[in-house]
């Protein structure tokens, strides 16, 4: 089987994977990352949203193979030990979920999308950018909300 | 998804040759379509031919009245060009239509093109500019390039290099997508350069992207959304599916081409 090297929130990992292992696939059952969500799995729901090279990507339709040698950033690698990133704490305070299925797309899409545009969202913008991102729970009210609350946040901190 | 070969290649020549000798195999780009029709079982390649470390297959340039983007270059790079944007505002605006956040950045103008979804809006484009598809082995101007669903003029270890669009003086295209999918339930897209118009439909035809002649002839004497009163679509020849039958896409080609001409820039 062929292997596999990248860097996963900043830690180097390597993986022996099937030339058809997702990336999802690798992060959760071969790193047992599991903070990574499988939702739909046709690309469409966002539950499965990562940082490869810095760009918010559907982790469910990309081949571990073709990220040889990327660096990933998952949900796992936002907060600073005890201490939630602020989009996470945001999306805590705001009430932005209710299952929580939803939530590491969500917040990974959220920390790059402030990362394009920046600290001040309006609501427009915000649930524009959402639409790969599919919550069953809230109706986004809240997500919105948070997103704008953690992009903030994110300012305040830098 | 069934079990492939994966290949990697560092050269377009390199990869041309596993393409020419896997003839069950494909070409990844992207994968924004790709990986999601070999997901169901609709695709089942012997081999992939991963494109990803082709570096010198990505760009954007804007030379004597010409936009040439290789066909590497992400949605996302299209839709924020600042020279795109300039240059042919409506094809940045097509781009930023495509998929959503996390599709745009991934998927490929030349995967599109090569693809020919029939729902695609890059066809639609390349048809109405008059864009031409450079390839490792020819030139192949948009209007030969198309043959019908999902089938293209490209032949086995044929690549897609590049694609030119022509700068026009005033163009635009309006999208009635499916807000699922968000790929086109009918997409138009309407350019003029000089005396020429032409008018590009997406997402309708039974045989994919086609250009809507009795519109363009309307347009030429008169670029107007006024000009089209009165012009209909035929059903005939339009999809029928479950998000909308032949009569309501013939209606909205005819809305979306309107639209377009008015807000052509």
């Amino acid at each position: 089987m062929p292997t596999v090297s990248m860097t996963v929130n900043g830690k180097p990992v390597t993986g022996e994977v099937d030339s058809r292992t997702l990336l999802v696939q690798f992060l959760r059952e071969t790193l047992r990352m599991t903070g990574t969500h499988v939702g739909c799995d046709t690309s469409q729901c966002g539950c499965c949203v990562v940082h490869i090279d810095g760009d918010a990507v559907k982790s469910c339709t990309t081949l571990a193979l073709s990220c040889e040698g990327a660096k990933v950033t998952t949900i796992e690698g936002l907060a600073n030990g005890d201490q939630l990133h602020p989009m996470q704490e945001a999306f805590r305070e705001n009430h932005g979920l209710q299952c929580g299925f939803c939530t590491p797309g969500m917040i990974m899409t959220a920390v790059e999308l402030v990362g394009r545009k920046g600290h001040n969202l309006d609501e427009k913008t915000i649930r524009e950018e959402l639409e790969g991102n599919l919550c069953r729970c809230t109706g986004y009210h809240n997500i919105v909300k948070a997103i704008a609350a953690g992009a903030q946040a994110m300012g305040a901190k830098a | 998804m069934y079990a492939f070969n994966y290949h990697k290649p560092a050269t377009v020549a390199e990869a041309a040759t596993l393409a020419g000798k896997h003839a069950d195999g494909k070409l990844l780009a992207g994968g924004m379509t790709l990986l999601p029709t070999m997901k169901q079982r609709l695709a089942s390649p012997s081999d992939i031919i991963d494109l990803s470390k082709l570096g010198d297959l990505r760009g954007i340039e804007v030379k004597d009245g010409v936009v040439t983007i290789k066909a590497l270059t992400r949605h996302v790079t299209v839709a924020n060009s600042a020279e795109v944007k300039k240059a042919i505002p409506a094809l940045a605006e097509l781009a930023g239509m495509i998929g959503d956040p996390a599709v745009r950045n991934r998927g490929t103008i030349g995967g599109s093109v090569a693809n020919n979804d029939p729902a695609a809006d890059y066809p639609a484009a390349c048809l109405a500019l008059g864009a031409t598809i450079h390839t490792n082995k020819r030139s192949i101007p948009a209007d030969d390039f198309f043959v019908g669903l999902f089938e293209t003029a490209l032949g086995e270890g044929e690549i897609i290099t590049s694609i030119s669009f022509p700068v026009p003086d005033k163009a635009n295209y309006q999208k009635f997508r499916n807000p699922a999918s968000r790929y086109a339930i009918v997409g138009v897209f309407v350019a003029k350069k000089g005396a020429d118009v032409s008018v590009a439909v997406t997402g309708a035809g039974d045989s994919g992207v086609f250009r809507q002649k009795d519109f363009e002839a309307a347009l030429k004497s008169n670029f107007s959304a006024a000009a089209l009163d009165g012009k209909s679509q035929s059903a005939a020849g339009l999809n029928s599916d479950i998000h909308a039958d032949a009569e309501y896409r013939a209606h909205l080609i005819g809305v979306m081409a309107k639209r377009a001409v008015a807000a052509a820039k």
